[in-house]
């Protein structure tokens, strides 16, 4: 059996697996004592769940490296949270429903659409936005080979974008083109920056890029 | 003729966006990131009937709901709703989930009314009328042309003949439209998402009838446009009303849904054309009878100029003998908006599909037959430079040619665009340390507009753009126009010029030096003492100019297995007159061919015939180009300093689907008549779905009445 691999794990189930193996009386310890390791490890994780709601309830994360907490709806995605209680905007609303990637934030170091996660999920996560990259206002790598490879436009998809590129770099530091265009796969940019886009990541990796274009003299002309 | 320097630093180079880092911090803050203190969350009504007459609407329920505020109707009284998604009430709440819930439990008293939302049902006789005092669904024709297009057809040694169609397109701006408003005592402060601060200015102060005196509207930043942002729009207003009513800040912001819905599209289109020419390729004769529908009416509230289905026909050639019709048919969906290049890629895609089928019957190389009949020098000395380039000359062969289940074609298509612009003024505030800050009420669309501002003057100057402070979207600086048109740049740079220009002429006065560039720059300042200097510049004559051409070809790969086409590359030649910023430059035209082959093979609005209901309202079923879709676009770009700055936005959209869809049709030796070019289309064009009449058929039928 696996164990939930991520927060966004689905809590219902889990509630009613709980409640199955416990009019079994079945405990984590008599499960490990059986042999049932998997099993045993599943219903602590189990046990250490709490419901939340319908109230507000509270919720502590590690924000950009600062301990934080809110108190918020179960229903309040992480987007909402990080955009309304903590003022981070630099995670934006594109769709709200997991399409855009102008969301994207790291939990754990994985690129998430916070649209897509509810904030008491991120219970105990570490969070890391656009906010919390450039430290001391020096930019990263990428950030900085962003701004000079004009891997943007309008800029509202950026955010996201850097941090899909930076948390690929983090596992992949050399990526070829391919990998890049992989990373960024799940953002949308109305403003067509992903020849530029593509171009900073390779950048930021240190691979030397050119520009696709080139400006000749036009000459004297009638039109 | 232009008095930019030849010699420069800056100008004409590539300068990173001086917004850059904080775009990429995530400090950039956008209209839909502003907070104010005690802000309230906006949510729409909408009507969920494609036609209806609205009788009442109780608002009641929803005050009474916890954290409400504020609650409206769009109209007072009774009233026709021609769309599902019109706008019918509002609320504001304390959070965005007590806003939704309220709206609904708001209740509508409505009779649903009969509609259609297809152009082809909609012309029938038997047809609902979407207003009921017309006559038809269709307009009366506007016609036009020159010479005599009989006796040209006469002439002609071949005649051919096409129906091509253009599907409807969603502007989908990554922010989508609204903002935030904030009345306070006499007062309206708003935060709009905008390409026009000083048109939402306008429109605010209209429909709330407030002193424009007393509206001032903010965007420094903004999430793209498109055409699709110029007037405060109804989400504006609503804002507005809701904030002075319940007497704190609002912010109402799209939802991606409603945004497919209600705030515009660029129209699709029928065309019909019949083309003749001589043996060797001379145009003698041209004829199109075309529709457009721009959904219920042309324009509304936020949608700038060129907003019905009108399009320029024969487009870029030189025709002797032209007629020319063409008409409006309304349904029941939501305007249009003008959406970038307006009318120009649905143009291209009828005309220059039609060259390549003629083309063919004369056995000419079709780039040959648009060099013999493209008027423009300029454009002909770019399609050699696109040619060269592309390899043209090697890589085309008669339709078809290729062998196996994967094939490979190109094609070519080329593009005018007027731009131009005028009118701004802008404002230099030069401290006595030696820092300034330019300021000019337009806005940066993410353009580059802050940049080129920068660029502009650190070159006039003699200091660095980093140096240079920039300050847009506030409608209290000196005014400039909404940035549609491929307009900004030719409208604002000559201001800057001239301001940087009036600036070093009151240095000198202000500190008796007669050298204030550059490394003077600082001494000169001191000299003013206490008080900054400030000046006022605007535009003048031939610094910019109108009137862009380009070119662009296209390689592509059907699979005739799967319909699916794949992108093997794109050259793009274009001019823009003077160079500002090469980087900004770049990434402008990347932007217009990618949008260009959503055009050409992914986007299209799709509307349920029985309910009016709009089937793809988001992104994850509209689809528009993604990472894994695009070639390598290679550009050329024609730098003409002695014809000043000419805006570059629109015309690099315009002829990429036509290059696209010439090269599938020089693939598969099949054309696919209308757009976007999905796989079930080449699929039907080569016959592969048995018993299936090709899926772009039905539109036909509006010619044969
Ligand atoms: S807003 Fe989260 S993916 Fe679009
Ligand atoms: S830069 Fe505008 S959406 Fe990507």
């Amino acid at each position: 059996m696996n164990h939930p691999a991520s927060f966004s794990s689905s809590r219902d189930a889990s509630l009613s697996r709980r409640s199955f193996l416990k009019g079994l009386g079945v405990t984590a310890a008599t499960a490990a004592a059986n042999g049932a390791e998997a099993l045993a490890a599943d219903l602590a994780q189990a046990d250490r769940e709490r419901p939340f709601g319908p109230g507000e309830t509270a919720v502590g994360f590690v924000l950009d490296g600062v301990r934080v907490q809110a108190r918020v709806e179960p229903r309040e995605t992480l987007l909402e949270v990080l955009r309304t209680r903590f003022g981070h905007t630099g995670a934006k609303e594109g769709c709200d429903r997991g399409t855009c990637g102008a969301c994207t934030v790291l939990v754990g170091g994985t690129p998430v659409y916070a649209c897509m996660m509810l904030a008491v999920a991120a219970d105990g996560a570490t969070i890391e936005t656009i906010e919390g990259q450039a430290i001391g206002g020096r930019l990263t790598p990428v950030q900085q080979a962003f701004v000079e490879k004009d891997g943007l436009q309008c800029g509202f998809c950026t955010p996201g974008v850097v941090l899909s590129v930076t948390a690929l770099l983090r596992k992949d530091p050399r990526p070829n083109e391919e990998a890049v265009r992989g990373a960024c796969a799940g953002h949308v940019c109305r403003c067509g920056s992903h020849p530029r886009i593509v171009a900073a990541a390779l950048e930021a990796s240190g691979v030397k890029t050119a520009s696709q274009m080139e400006v000749v003299s036009g000459g004297r002309h009638h039109v | 003729m232009s008095d930019w320097p030849s010699e420069t630093r800056f100008l004409g180079k590539s300068t990173p966006r001086i917004d850059g880092p904080a775009k990429v911090t995530g400090a950039a803050k956008y209209p839909s990131d502003q907070q104010p203190a005690g802000m309230l969350y906006g949510a729409i009504l909408r009507s969920k009937w494609p036609a209806a007459r609205v009788r009442s609407i109780d608002l009641e329920p929803a005050r009474r709901l916890p954290g409400v505020r504020a609650a409206i109707v769009v109209r007072d009284g009774e009233r026709t709703v021609r769309y599902y998604g019109d706008e019918l009430a509002a609320v504001a709440a304390t959070t965005q989930r007590a806003a939704l819930e309220a709206i609904a439990v708001i209740r509508v008293d409505a009779e649903p009314l009969p509609f259609v939302v297809d152009e082809v049902s909609a012309v029938r006789s038997d047809a609902p009328r979407v207003f009921s005092d017309e006559a038809s669904n269709k307009g009366e024709p506007r016609t036009g042309g020159q010479g005599d297009v009989d006796v040209g057809f006469a002439e002609a040694d071949v005649v051919v003949e096409g129906m091509f169609a253009t599907q409807v397109e969603i502007h989908h701006p990554m922010e989508t439209h609204g903002g935030t408003a904030d009345f306070r005592g006499d007062e309206l402060t708003v935060w709009h998402s905008t390409q026009g601060i000083s048109s939402v200015r306008d429109g605010l102060s209209d429909a709330l009838d407030l002193p424009q005196s007393k509206v001032r509207v903010l965007c420094s930043y903004m999430g793209g446009g498109f055409g699709a942002k110029f007037g405060a729009g109804v989400e504006g207003v609503l804002a507005a009303r809701l904030s002075r009513e319940a007497g704190a800040p609002v912010r109402l912001v799209l939802s991606r849904f409603d945004q497919s819905l209600a705030v515009g599209n660029r129209p699709s289109t029928f065309q019909k054309i019949r083309l003749g020419a001589k043996s060797d390729g001379t145009l003698k004769a041209f004829s199109i009878e075309s529709y457009g529908c721009a959904g219920y009416a042309a324009g509304g509230p936020s949608a700038g100029g060129s907003t019905n289905s009108a399009f320029p026909a024969p487009y870029i050639y030189r025709v002797p003998n032209t007629r020319t019709s063409h008409r409006e048919i309304s349904i029941n969906t939501g305007p249009a908006a003008a959406f970038r290049a307006p009318g120009h890629p649905a143009a291209s895609f009828g005309m220059e599909s039609i060259m390549d089928d003629l083309a063919l019957r004369l056995g000419m190389d079709p780039m040959e037959l648009r060099l013999r009949n493209d008027p423009s020098e300029l454009r002909r000395r770019e399609y050699a430079m696109a040619a060269e380039r592309f390899g043209w000359k090697a890589k085309y062969a008669p339709p078809g040619s290729s062998s196996g289940p994967l094939k490979r074609g190109v094609g070519c298509a080329g593009a005018t665009w007027g731009g131009g612009g005028r009118g701004t003024q802008a404002e230099m505030e030069v401290n006595p340390d030696g820092t300034l800050e330019i300021r000019c009420g337009t806005q940066d669309l993410g353009t580059g507009t802050h940049t080129l501002i920068a660029v502009i003057a650190a070159e006039l100057l003699g200091l660095e753009p980093a140096d240079i402070g920039v300050r847009l979207g506030d409608t209290r600086f000196p005014p400039s126009g909404g940035s549609g048109g491929s307009t900004t740049a030719a409208s604002v740079s000559p201001a800057i010029y001239d301001v940087c220009e009036k600036a070093m002429e009151e240095l000198k006065k202000a500190s008796g030096l007669d050298y204030v560039r550059g490394a003077s720059w600082k001494q000169a300042c001191r000299k003013l003492g206490i008080s900054p200097l400030v000046v006022r510049g605007q535009w003048r004559e031939g610094l910019s100019s109108r009137g862009a051409g380009g070119v662009q070809m296209a390689e592509v790969e059907v699979d005739t297995e799967t319909g699916f086409v794949r992108l093997v590359r794109i050259v793009c030649v274009q001019d823009c007159g003077t160079v500002v910023n090469k980087l900004t430059c770049e990434s402008q035209i990347n932007g217009g061919v990618i949008m260009g082959i959503g055009y050409a093979l992914y986007e299209n609005r799709v509307v349920d015939r029985a309910t009016g209901v709009i089937l793809n309202p988001n992104l994850e079923t509209y689809k528009v180009p993604g990472f894994g879709d695009l070639p390598p676009i290679d550009i050329v770009l024609l730098d003409m300093p002695e014809r000043g700055v000419i805006g570059i936005g629109e015309p690099v959209t315009i002829p990429t689907a036509s290059a696209i869809a010439n090269a599938v049709a020089n693939a598969i030796g099949v054309r696919v008549t209308s757009l976007p070019i999905t796989p079930d289309k080449v699929l039907a064009a080569l016959g592969r779905i048995p018993g299936r009449k090709n899926p772009h058929e039905e539109w036909k039928s509006l010619f044969e009445t």
